[in-house]
């Protein structure tokens, strides 16, 4: 018999059992589940379960589930920035330190003058800046994320926002693939997984970009801190550059909600569907596990990962830095190509140099730039933000423009290698792998251009 | 390390976290349940590994692999994606699904929510319809206690015709008598006799018709039965992959037993 026989055979049997059969299976199913559950659980009385509801009523409460949400994030960017400037500065000082040292031994024993740049000034210089700019904000960043994972909190925050996702067409567990995007935006795009329609999980694979992954918020943290923050009030620093990090993320929300609406009703039309979401009981987390996930599989992963890939880079920007033709080296004749394009979106040639240096992870992009902007051997001593800040306003001529321009672009620009490789195994198709990785690009050099030229014409 | 010995368990010493390695091992458990009851936390105590845990249902989207061995025998378990059903066509659900009935695990445990044991059940009842070898590990039994719930693990075991050990996966406890009770349902020790809800007449009498012509078109499928019930309910992802001739791969596919190596010897060793 084929297949196909056995197939018709089986509609046959199929309409003898009537229309409802599938029915009957089902709710026998759910019978015996009860009957059998009614033997073997006896109930004393509910203590704790009253305190969740209790809990679980205010969380996710219309009118206070969102404001609660929003505080709660930027509680976590506040402790993070607050708590990473000093080890930053600590760090910073101690690994550029090392670098005088280490140059200052290799002249001494005489090596020629590209082997102490390539190494120190290229590679060091560049695993340092990685370090200390990352490190920090991870370190506090993810142990705060995990908590809340571990909690149960981040079920309600898909529960919250799930009439949003609706409204936009798309699926209310995007929100918990774009909590896994804070960590990382390709494990972001791998849990897609959990949505069932193919539809609605495009949509959330192809936004799941507009979600600022850990690599990206040390750029943002240190923007806040040092364009908006500055702009305050000490005292009211820290909450200002808190205040500026949200708003990227709600920025970033924004337009997850838009393009997910725009693809919705155009190359991805349809329903959203309806699902179930468990809200699971609050647990309390359990603190080694916590630490454990937030610092060796996320932190330490993270950090690995950018280390890997900002030696190279270092190395490569320390070559374009040092091989000069006609008077400049080979990084400034890029940058300087670079340069028009770069001030037409709010940035410079230098910045858009870096963003393509960094495209196998966006990790490097801040420690890429201060490279080419430090150059070759000088400025070694620069360790805290103040220094950094130094480097950028007054010998770059950065402005609050460049800084807003700049942090909108790490926000919306393409995906990073491996994000795009996912996207690729995820989808197994060229032509969606080319819109996750060709529409956020666009859309960034788009954003950027119309808020450089608005504030320009303003100005 | 803690907990690399399971020191707490009553059994001490005697269970082997082996991680990732999986070259032998002698006998294949897969682990199923809802999303959020703990599979993942009760797969790292076993196998030492750090599959990540996060209290939210559908962390474990891929199935994760690891070992571990207990008086002299090795386990491969592998962690399937939580799942609440397997009548649906998810991704996760497919992955869950395919393995239990092709991926012909010796053992598979399905881990339950002691809080909300009724809607785990409808996944435990359609596990033991595919296959017969099931051992019940109701997991979260502290959480059902501060909840004032008190669950019968042996009425459970009684009424589904299957083990059932009761475990707090956090604590590790129940554990070492879990892998004992798992160890003695894969050599056919412990006797799993599956108490399945009687169908109607008609039912049985198509599902009769079906099974073996199922069987002639993929020989050597573990459970036609199953495989008859989904296709008179229309499964969509069932009759496709029939067509296709897909079901036969899958069970061709599966492991040859020479593969599985050193299995008598394993079970000389375990007396």
């Amino acid at each position: 018999m084929s297949p196909q026989e056995v197939l018709d055979h089986t509609d046959r049997l199929r309409r003898s059992l009537g229309v409802d059969f599938r029915d009957r299976m089902v709710t026998s199913l759910y019978e015996e589940s009860r009957r059998i559950a009614a033997r073997a659980v006896r109930r004393h009385g509910e203590s704790r379960w009253d305190f969740d509801q209790r809990i679980d009523r205010l969380v996710t409460s219309p009118a206070w589930g969102l404001p609660l949400m929003l505080l709660l994030l930027a509680l976590v960017f506040w402790i993070t920035i607050v708590g990473a400037n000093y080890p930053s500065q600590w760090i910073a000082r101690l690994l550029f330190s090392i670098e005088s040292a280490g140059a200052g031994l290799f002249e001494a024993i005489g090596l020629p003058w590209w082997v102490t740049g390539l190494i120190w000034h290229g590679v060091w210089r560049s695993l340092a800046w990685v370090v200390s700019v990352m490190l920090p904000p991870m370190a506090i960043f993810f142990p705060l994320f995990t908590i809340l994972e571990d909690l149960g909190y981040l079920p309600r925050v898909a529960f919250n926002l799930d009439w949003l996702f609706h409204k936009a067409g798309a699926h209310g567990k995007q929100a918990l693939s774009m909590a896994m995007g804070f960590g990382c935006n390709a494990a972001g795009v791998i849990s897609t997984r959990i949505i069932d329609s193919p539809r609605e999980r495009l949509i959330a694979i192809l936004t799941n970009n507009f979600v600022p992954c850990n690599g990206r918020f040390p750029t943002l943290i240190m923007l806040g801190t040092l364009f908006v923050g500055a702009a305050f009030p000490p005292a009211l620093a820290s909450v200002a550059a808190a205040g500026s990090v949200v708003a990227v993320v709600l920025i970033g929300a924004g337009f997850t909600l838009f393009v997910s609406w725009l693809l919705a009703r155009t190359v991805l039309r349809g329903q959203a569907s309806a699902f179930t979401l468990e809200l699971p009981p609050y647990r309390r987390p359990s603190v080694l596990r916590i630490l454990y996930t937030s610092l060796i599989d996320r932190t330490a992963f993270v950090l690995f990962r950018a280390a890997v890939i900002s030696a190279p880079a270092g190395a490569l920007i320390w070559t374009l830095g040092n091989i000069h033709a006609s008077g400049a080296s080979l990084a400034q004749h890029v940058a300087q190509f670079l340069d028009p394009f770069g001030r037409a979106l709010g940035l410079d040639g230098v910045i858009l140099l870096a963003y393509i240096i960094a495209i196998p992870a966006n990790e490097i992009v801040v420690p890429t730039m201060l490279m080419v902007y430090t150059g070759a051997g000088m400025m070694t001593e620069a360790g805290s933000l103040e220094q950094v800040r130094a480097i950028l306003v007054d010998a770059r001529g950065w402005s609050l423009l460049t800084a807003v321009c700049l942090m909108l672009f790490s926000l919306l620009h393409n995906p990073c290698g491996t994000t795009i490789a996912t996207i690729w195994k995820e989808t197994r198709s060229a032509r969606w792998t080319a819109l996750g990785a060709l529409m956020p690009l666009a859309l960034a050099f788009l954003v950027t251009f119309l808020v450089a030229s608005a504030a320009r014409w303003l100005a | 390390m803690p907990g690399r010995d399971c020191a707490g368990c009553p059994a001490g010493g005697r269970l082997r976290p082996l991680g990732e390695r999986r070259a032998n091992f002698d006998y294949l458990v897969a682990l199923a349940g809802n999303p959020n009851t703990g599979k993942s936390s009760i797969f790292n105590a076993l196998t030492g590994l750090r599959q990540h845990v996060g209290n939210w249902p559908g962390k474990t989207v891929t199935r994760a692999e690891g070992g571990f061995s207990y008086g002299g025998v090795s386990f491969k378990l592998v962690d399937l994606p939580g799942t609440y059903s397997l009548l649906s066509a998810s991704e996760d659900e497919e992955i869950a699904r395919n393995f239990i009935l092709f991926g012909r695990p010796d053992c598979t445990v399905v881990v339950m929510d002691a809080t909300a044991l009724e809607r785990n059940l409808n996944l435990a009842l359609q596990i033991i319809e595919i296959t017969d070898k099931v051992v019940l590990c109701v997991n979260l039994m502290d959480e059902a206690a501060r909840k004032g719930l008190e669950v019968d693990v042996g009425a459970l075991a009684r009424e589904l015709g299957v083990p059932a050990v009761p475990t707090v996966a956090r604590t590790k406890a129940g554990l070492a008598e879990l892998v004992a009770i798992v160890g003695g349902v894969c050599r056919g020790e412990i006797p799993c006799r599956p108490k399945r809800p009687a169908v109607d007449g008609k039912l049985e009498e198509a599902v009769a018709q079906l099974v073996p012509m199922i069987e002639a078109l993929a020989p050597g499928l573990p459970n036609a039965r199953w495989v008859a019930f989904r296709l008179l309910d229309g499964d969509h992802r069932l009759r496709q992959a029939l067509l296709a001739g897909e079901l036969a791969r899958l069970v061709s596919e599966q492991r040859a037993p020479a593969e599985r190596g050193g299995r008598l010897l394993a079970i000389e060793g375990a007396q």
